[in-house]
């Protein structure tokens, strides 16, 4: 093990005023310390400076739960691909380096406090339509329904997502398209999404219209920047149902639909 | 106060059945007038407050993260059981229902563990309905492994992210109801203290961690569905967030804490590295399955790189001592064997606290590739976090705390002995009794919220006007400025030492006294050392920040502050239990082969403890145990 | 009917419905430039093949053919740029505190510049059309530019390209034109599938090889014509 001198441009800011770059020596990390525990180590001594330590959002610390975020470099979750910042450990970086540390930036997330932002917005994208209606207590025996292998499969990577962010952070548009196209599409290619599919892709991207993310400009810079790799395809579903689904509300009455056997 | 478990009267196959015949209903009408606070959104949140929402109740629902998707519900990996019998291999609700008792080293309520067997296969139907994609077969059917060492496959699983799809599908029945009006959500809101009014729960006291506001919720029922309090040894598999605050709060305000020293280590996680370290990974223990767990027979041996080391010169220990079993060792029995190797001074890597998993074997009998198919994801995540390679070299592990068996008391109803709150989940010591079984912790969680307190609460609500208490009481008022003051004061001791120093030295005391393996003299003296160090923290901790805004530091204080007081109560229930059982283990009482020595004539009962007002004078109630069922039997893994 | 118009302007309110629109008209342009350029190249077929060309659309339709087309393209256009101004501007404002760093992983330059080299090409497009099609500030409407035929009197376009692009400035300024065309094609080709659901696991890297064949053609095509007469003095 070695430890590491590095050089930290931290972004620090209070909610509703604006920011700034702190420089930080950060002295003596060890290399096998992930990327958080060096930021827990810079807070300790900040805070035996007697300064405020930096705010950062982070919960599971094993990749799973999306809390942490920040932009390391440029890059959301930084440099290591298919990794949260929570994963990623200081080894990948190399003594002398500087390091920016951002928050994720997008004007939908609001920054609460330096490297802390409000990510409501998915929330609320979800409770527009990201759900399937059922009752508790009234489903089906599990197995009445059967799902081929490769449906299941492929719905699976979609569900994958763990809600962290970075897609919007990445995008240059900060635009959720693979955010919300992941949660639409895990529930409109299952037969339970069924019958509430074009219902739940209007209100989604609706909701996501009104938050005032950006637009999705197919660059895929979220897809390289998903720590669960994600992939553009289920935009491409999305922008796919969607069209489907407004041409649906505009031109088919309700009765048509009935026949249509929806 | 006596204990009165409620159980319901009957045949043990039909309890719950005549229970829900038997209990009283809300007219739909009245449903609506009626608020539930619901404290926590894992599994067992999520899921209560989206169907008591659907049944007509108002529900108010908070979590500390950003996100109710965030509980920490979300890590678990390996699955969730149901006796649904897909398999054909002769499980049933009587099997899972017998298995889970005898797992939990009988120290579990047997009517409880049988209705937690019955939902189960509720709660699978209920979760495809709701697109949780569960692994399937090319048929389209749902696919089964079996896991923990059970003799069935009873294990229902999404991929290595269970707790996540189980997770996100309560959540997305949580935002229908939302999205109805059904349910008022509150992120990024910590609860600070239980509201009691004439000794029933009726409110909570808040923090808004964004704007730092203190609140008062006023309702006619609580639920805490706030998780476990692994914490209390810093270094857990637990996220950093996972706290005993709500339910030590509740405790102080008169719930008993049952059994809290029943706790569960898991015995394949990534050792520590440094004491930076902040938590602790788990690795499947499907890892198990191929690789052979060792270290140096010499302690002289164990610098050198294992490659160095030759197979004579090994102790493959779980398979020495344990030889029908070997490395497939059941969870405590495997942990304790490393913990030995290790104050032997035969553990390997940084601070000498971990032991081998060897993949060599496997490796030239099946070759890498077959082993890089089976566990490729566990291997790339060992590289990532400790930057070796398990194909070449072997992995290192040690045992971690993973889950707490113990937590509030409830009855049948899941209410605690404080009436109107209700406790679920992990929160609370129902269904495992002192070990709890691989895959069934999401069962439980689910089970409590879905199918179990939509019907239990009624019996509650009914003896209560609705609405009939609001935050205008004395008794809000008092617990608000409670709190008021509470966070003041840490904010003005402006001392000299961070919260995360109290907070490991306190992990590291308990881990050390109350961990793996536990002694009398060891758990005297943690219970010295304990008081001692909460009363430096309230003296010299500093929290840096002010309290209207958010302030993480000032977050962990609250928490850690309750740890030191938890930490007491928990060595004390590992002092007085003076047996062998489950997650408790006491070395005084084990057999001369090692193995746990239960005393059924003396500790055949949940020990319920009271807050007396004196941290180190708790008041001890018995809940005794009474096995109708499966018969007490002293379990071996020989 | 109210109905009606009603979703569809939230159709077109919809971050979906703009793109979904822009991808629908550009695709009618790429179609466009394509059948442009092949008409182009008739100018190395001599000045009979183009000013026959020249002559049949303007006379299609009793001459009403050219305004239709020219309305349609004009409506394709006009759609395509408030479509997507309006997307950058919403883009802009999605994130009004930018990063101090920001290191792309996957993007081209291309995509990213997608609305400049886009305002260009429509500056440029303008220039197009008043240097050859209103032809204004030059002589092309005079009568040294017309001529016999079969029989007819037809707008001499041979001579009025030749000449056109003899003079260096308008050469140079198409050839740049048509470099920022290459960059724009070369994401949008591609990107107008996605936008419209069409794009699989499979097609996508076919598709992005699509578009860049796609775009170096027109590229070379175009650009073939103002190099032949400027730089090897074709025609002149």
């Amino acid at each position: 093990m070695s430890l590491l001198n590095l050089q930290l441009k931290v972004w620090r800011q209070n909610r509703g005023q604006s920011g700034h770059f702190q420089d930080i020596e950060a002295k003596d990390i060890p290399d096998h310390a992930s990327f958080l525990e060096m930021m827990d180590i810079v807070n300790e001594r900040l805070i035996a400076k007697g300064e405020e330590p930096v705010a950062f959002d982070h919960d599971c610390r094993e990749g799973i739960c999306g809390m942490c975020s920040m932009t390391i470099n440029g890059v959301p979750h930084g440099p290591e691909k298919a990794t949260t910042t929570c994963q990623l450990h200081m080894r990948k970086f190399r003594t002398g380096d500087t390091i920016w540390i951002e928050p994720f930036r997008a004007t939908a997330f609001p920054v609460i406090k330096d490297l802390v932002v409000d990510r409501g917005a998915f929330d609320r994208i979800q409770q527009a339509g990201g759900f399937v209606t059922v009752r508790t207590g009234s489903a089906p025996d599990a197995n009445a329904i059967l799902i081929g292998k490769e449906v299941a499969d492929a719905a699976m990577d979609a569900a994958a997502c763990i809600g962290c962010g970075a897609c919007v952070a990445a995008c240059k548009n900060a635009s959720a398209m693979l955010f919300v196209s992941a949660k639409a599409g895990q529930l409109n290619s299952l037969p339970q999404g069924q019958p509430e599919k074009d219902r739940r892709t209007l209100a989604m991207v609706r909701q996501m219209d009104k938050e005032g993310f950006g637009n999705c400009t197919n660059h895929y810079e979220c897809e390289a920047a998903c720590p669960k790799e994600i992939s553009v395809r289920w935009i491409t579903k999305l922008n796919r149902d969607y069209a489907v689904a407004a041409v649906k509300e505009s031109f088919v009455g309700q009765q048509e639909r009935a026949e249509g056997g929806e | 106060m006596a204990l009165d478990s409620k159980i319901p009267s009957g045949p043990m196959a039909m309890k719950w059945s005549n229970h829900k015949q038997d209990s009283k209903l809300i007219n739909p009408k009245n449903k609506r007038k009626y608020t539930v606070l619901v404290v926590g959104s894992g599994l067992a949140g999520s899921s209560a407050a989206a169907t008591l929402s659907e049944l007509g109740y108002q529900v108010k629902c908070f979590c500390f993260q950003d996100s109710p998707r965030r509980a920490h519900s979300i890590a678990a990996q390996g699955g969730i059981n149901a006796a649904k019998n897909y398999q054909n291999d002769g499980d049933s609700v009587h099997r899972l229902f017998y298995d889970t008792v005898k797992g939990g080293d009988f120290r579990a309520r047997e009517a409880n563990v049988h209705r937690l067997a019955e939902v189960s296969v509720n709660i699978i139907d209920q979760c495809v309905a709701q697109g949780v994609p569960f692994a399937r077969e090319y048929g389209g059917g749902l696919a089964n492994r079996s896991f923990g060492g059970a003799q069935v496959s009873r294990t229902f699983y999404a991929r290595g992210q269970t707790g996540q799809q189980l997770l996100l599908g309560a959540y997305s029945a949580l935002n229908k109801e939302i999205n109805r009006g059904g349910v008022k959500m509150y992120p990024r809101t910590e609860m600070l203290d239980v509201v009691v009014v004439d000794g029933h729960a009726k409110g909570i006291i808040t923090r808004n961690l964004v704007t730092g506001k203190i609140e008062a919720h006023a309702g006619d029922a609580v639920l805490l569905c706030t998780g476990g309090y692994g914490n209390v040894f810093y270094l857990s598999t637990n996220a950093m967030g996972c706290n005993v605050t709500a339910t030590w709060r509740a405790h102080k305000k008169g719930a008993y804490f049952a059994n809290p020293c029943y706790t569960q280590i898991h015995p394949t996680c990534i050792p520590v590295s440094g004491d930076y370290q902040s938590k602790l990974t788990l690795m499947s223990e499907s890892l198990r399955n191929d690789g052979r767990v060792w270290v140096p027979k010499k302690a002289s041996d164990v610098g050198k790189p294992p490659a160095q080391i030759p197979e004579e010169d090994r102790d493959y220990y779980l398979e020495r001592k344990y030889p029908s079993f070997g490395n497939l060792a059941p969870r405590d029995i495997s942990s304790r064997a490393a913990k030995e190797a290790c104050d032997e001074g035969r553990g390997v890597g940084p601070g000498g606290r971990g032991v081998y998993l060897d993949f060599a074997e496997s490796i030239q009998l099946f070759g890498q590739k077959t082993i890089a198919e089976r566990y490729g994801n566990l291997f790339d995540m060992y590289e990532r976090i400790t930057g070796e390679s398990a194909y070449k070299q072997p992995m290192r592990i040690y045992p971690a705390v993973h889950y707490t068996m113990g937590g509030l008391w409830v009855d049948y109803n899941l209410m605690s002995n404080l009436p109107g709150l209700h406790v679920l989940g992990e929160a609370n010591f129902s269904d495992h009794g002192a070990n709890r079984l691989g895959a069934s912790a999401l069962m439980q969680g689910l089970a409590d919220g879905y199918f179990v307190i939509p019907t239990t609460i009624a019996p509650y609500l009914v003896t209560q006007k609705p609405a009939s208490v609001t935050t205008d009481h004395p008794e809000f008022k008092k617990a608000l400025e409670e709190a008021t003051q509470r966070t003041r004061k840490f904010l003005d001791i402006k001392g000299k030492r961070s919260v995360d120093s109290f907070h490991r030295e306190l992990g590291l005391l308990v881990w050390d006294k109350c961990g793996m393996a536990r002694d009398k003299a060891g758990l005297e003296e943690a219970l010295r050392k304990i008081p001692a160090l909460r009363e430096e923290f309230w003296s010299s901790v500093i929290v840096p920040g002010s309290g209207e805004a958010c302030n993480p530091e000032l977050e962990k204080a609250g928490r850690v502050a309750d740890f030191m007081e938890f930490a007491e109560l928990l060595c004390q229930d590992a002092l007085h239990r003076e047996e062998s059982c489950g997650g408790h283990f006491r070395t005084e009482h084990q057999y001369p082969d090692g193995e746990a020595r239960r005393d059924d004539d003396n500790f055949c009962y949940s020990a319920a403890w009271e807050y007396t007002g004196d941290l180190s004078k708790p008041n001890l109630n018995k809940e005794p145990l009474n096995f109708e069922e499966v018969h007490l039997t002293v379990r071996s893994y020989k | 009917m109210s109905a009606v118009l009603d979703s569809l302007s939230r159709f077109y309110a919809s971050s979906i419905g703009k793109k979904i629109l822009v991808a629908l008209t550009g695709a009618v342009l790429v179609i466009f430039v394509l059948g442009h350029m092949i008409g182009n190249l008739l100018i190395f077929a001599g000045p009979d093949a183009i000013n026959e060309y020249g002559h049949m659309l303007q006379t299609a339709l009793h001459g009403g053919g050219v305004w239709i087309a020219r309305l349609g393209l004009l409506a394709a256009v006009a759609i395509h740029i408030l479509a997507t101004v309006q997307l950058t501007r919403q883009n802009r404002v999605a994130r009004h505190d930018p990063y101090r760093q920001q290191k792309p992983q996957v993007s081209s330059k291309s995509s990213r510049a997608m609305i400049w080299s886009g305002l260009t090409i429509l500056a440029f497009i303008v220039y197009h059309l008043l240097h050859f099609t209103v032809r204004v500030g030059n002589e092309y409407n005079g009568e040294a530019y017309k001529t016999e035929l079969h029989g007819e009197t037809v707008h001499n376009v041979y001579k009025m390209v030749i000449d056109g692009f003899s003079w260096a400035p308008a050469s140079i300024f198409y050839i740049i034109a048509m470099a920022l065309l290459y960059s724009h094609l070369s994401h949008g080709v591609s990107s107008l599938f996605q936008t419209l659901g069409l794009t699989t696991h499979r097609t996508a890297p076919v598709f992005k090889t699509l578009g860049h064949a796609y775009a170096t053609l027109i590229l070379v095509g175009n650009c073939s014509i103002p190099v032949a007469i400027w730089l090897f003095g074709y025609g002149r």
